[in-house]
């Protein structure tokens, strides 16, 4: 028996003798409550995503559907979409262009579905002094109008890096490089060590310190697994390149929202994409290439 | 009645019974950790966030406790490495008692681990174990064999001499080989779960390893010679003065290395100062009106100072009160250096260069107390139980 079927297996007893006893303990409980302790229950014991088979994929999300039903009487939709094949995203970001209005910010939180009560966002927005790019000099938390004379505007945000740091890191396998270059998170993997912030040179990732917390009212329903699903506590998030979105064919929420089109997109292995032509036309850099973590993430100037 | 099952009926006996002193200790030491099981109890419900971490410092109070705490376990095999392989036996009667100390400075750092975790009850998802890539699952091997190391071979021991058989040199002259080897391994391991991030470059320094083993070396054995006189007023087990002697040549030796370490590093950080020292200056000077660690560590500095000065000077490192006060001095001075001193300034500044400080909060505070209160527990446990056996009092039949 392999490793990914001694977890199945035990995984599978486990929930059966759990739901057994759950079941035999609690003869008072409404028929509701004892389905979402069920789910519960296999939820606790489901194994790593990237290890299910298509059908264990199904379940999982139709378990997530059903028992955000049943907590909330609304419904989700939360999709499992695989990667498109020749597909490597990247990113690129005109520094000429940006004028710190933070609407990718905004979007972002939206689409994504961050937790509302800390006020957590993917991207910062970083406003540098002209005549210089040293971002501890810079300021991330302005607040007055914009742009402000005499200052231009870079943003950060998780750089999906082809030779991630974090992802060496990670003791329990939680989190991962897709094959279209995103870097994903299990939230029912992980663990929250928090070892792949400490690893990660470009402050990318957020921790769910308390329950996340989005009024139904402002929930974005259309999710992905590996994507804007909600959280619990205790796991690590980052930005995915809104994986809900770009494996559909569609543009990231931050791009999409840009007013002034700083944010660009795109495919790297199409040589007819837009970002192609910005690596092939523009003078691009990166940020920390000395630590050799290869983000896929460009910033340029006009 | 089986001569193990004696054996264990024995040990439970000596640790329910004892003098007033012991039953108060042991109470107090129970108070402690009920406060602790609270404290805990409300961040399981609450989250993380009852703690004073954040996005920016995302490791605390629990991860520089645990990275101390490996230190004082390492340290078990100074004891250990002299009285098997050299036959110096000065040491031999000490040495149960730091393998005792390392038992339980071992489970208190793994339960540093276990607090600082957001999800405790995923934690079985390790069996998707990322060895070798993760140095986290390098730590949990060399932590739990130590652990298992420390425990068995004292335990062997321990019960052969209950028994009044002779020990089998076979058997355990190899496993105390291995826990040797395995004590230096285990403490680079952990600062490699440091130096191996570039992201922080306050860690990523050659010199983390080698700084490690030499404030294990002095912390620990500084801790064992106040345990050691603690024993030798309260019960009859016989330290001899030339243990102790020898105890207190290696934590001078080790924090005199302690110091040329912490030369070697301020002169690095601040000589021609770049980018990558903007932790140090946090740590030593302040950054940007934040200043909160600074006088820690100062603090921290002159304890090692003042206490590797008194145990230089040899008719002062050989009057016990003035021993005792240059360990206790090094034990808390190598505890607020290596443990706040190193963990919290790797996040400030933060990856983009703004400072987010970061103080633990009362919370955070009982539920580490109630983790060294269960390794006090856990030590006086052992110790009361080895005593009487290595004194010859308690035997089979």
């Amino acid at each position: 028996m392999d490793r990914r079927t001694a977890i199945r297996t035990a995984g599978t007893a486990l929930a059966l003798g759990a739901g057994l006893l759950e079941t035999a303990c609690s003869p008072f409980a409404s028929a509701a409550e004892r389905e979402k302790a069920k789910l519960d229950w296999e939820e606790y014991f489901q194994g790593n995503f990237r290890l299910m088979s298509d059908d264990e994929k199904r379940a999982t999300v139709e378990r997530l559907e059903r028992s955000h039903q049943i907590r909330t009487g609304e419904n989700i939709n939360v999709s499992v979409t695989e990667p498109r094949k020749g597909v490597l995203y990247g990113y690129a970001f005109n520094v000429s262009k940006c004028r710190g209005y933070m609407d990718c910010v905004r979007a972002c939180q939206a689409e994504n579905n961050q937790d509302r009560r800390s006020g957590m966002a993917y991207i910062r927005i970083h406003e540098h002094e002209n005549g210089q790019l040293n971002f501890e000099h810079a300021n991330d938390d302005f607040f007055h109008e914009v742009p402000a004379a005499g200052h231009f505007y870079m943003g950060t945000q998780c750089f999906h890096c082809q030779n991630p740091p974090c992802v060496d890191v990670c003791p329990v396998k939680a989190t991962w490089m897709e094959p279209d270059g995103i870097v994903v998170v299990d939230y029912n993997w992980c663990i929250g060590c928090r070892y792949c912030m400490a690893a990660c040179p470009y402050d990318a990732r957020r921790f769910n310190w308390a329950d996340p917390v989005v009024p139904v009212d402002e929930l974005n329903a259309n999710q992905h697994y590996l994507g804007n699903r909600l959280r619990k506590k205790g796991v690590v998030e980052k930005c995915t390149f809104c994986i809900q979105r770009s494996r559909e064919g569609r543009q990231p929420a931050c791009v999409e929202a840009c007013p002034t089109g700083a944010r660009i997109f795109g495919n790297l292995l199409d040589p007819d994409s837009e970002i192609r032509w910005v690596l092939a036309n523009k003078k691009v850099f990166r940020l920390k290439e000395d630590l050799g973590t290869e983000p896929k993430f460009w910033y340029f100037m006009d | 009645m089986t001569p193990w099952k004696q054996f264990l009926r024995d040990g439970l006996e000596e640790v329910l019974h004892g003098s007033r002193k012991y039953h108060l200790w042991m109470a107090a030491l129970t108070f402690c950790m009920l406060a602790g099981a609270w404290a805990y109890s409300v961040q399981m419900r609450e989250g993380l966030i009852v703690t004073g971490m954040h996005d920016h410092v995302s490791w605390g109070l629990y991860i520089s406790n645990f990275t101390f705490l490996v230190g004082v376990a390492a340290a078990a095999v100074i004891l250990v490495m002299p009285t098997y392989v050299l036959n110096d036996y000065d040491f031999a009667r000490a040495v149960l008692i730091g393998e005792a100390m390392a038992v339980a400075a071992l489970v208190m750092a793994l339960g540093f681990v276990v607090v600082d975790v957001g999800g405790p009850a995923r934690m079985w998802h390790l069996v998707l174990f990322n060895w070798p890539s993760s140095l986290l699952c390098w730590d949990i091997i060399v932590l739990n064999v130590y652990l298992l190391l420390n425990f068995s071979i004292p335990l062997y021991l321990l019960y052969s001499r209950y028994a009044g058989q002779e020990p089998n040199k076979k058997i355990y002259v190899p496993l105390v080989l291995l826990s040797i080897l395995w004590a230096v391994s285990l403490h680079l391991v952990t600062a490699f779960l440091y130096a191996g991030l570039p992201a922080r470059p306050f860690w990523h320094t050659a010199l983390m390893g080698p700084r490690f083993l030499a404030t294990a070396f002095t912390a620990g054995p500084a801790l064992m010679i106040l345990v050691l006189s603690q024993i030798r007023r309260n019960t009859r087990f016989e330290v001899r003065p030339a243990t102790i002697e020898k105890l207190a040549l290696v934590v001078t030796v080790a924090a005199q290395v302690c110091l040329v370490m912490l030369a070697s590093e301020l002169f690095t950080e601040f000589y021609r100062s770049t980018h990558h020292g903007a932790s140090a200056r946090y740590l030593y000077f302040g950054l940007e009106g934040h200043s909160r660690l600074v006088p820690w560590i100062w603090t921290a500095i002159a304890m090692n100072v003042v206490a590797t000065a008194i145990l230089t000077v040899h008719r002062w490192r050989k009057r016990g009160a003035l021993l005792e006060t240059g360990c206790a001095l090094l034990f808390i001075g190598i505890l607020i250096e290596k443990g706040v001193g190193t963990i919290i300034p790797g996040f400030i500044p933060e990856p983009w260069g703004k400072v987010h400080e970061y103080v633990p909060s009362l919370i955070e505070v009982l539920v580490s107390l109630g983790i060294w209160a269960a390794g006090c527990f856990i030590f006086t446990v052992l110790a009361k139980i080895a005593i009487p056996i290595e004194l010859g009092e308690r035997r089979a039949g």
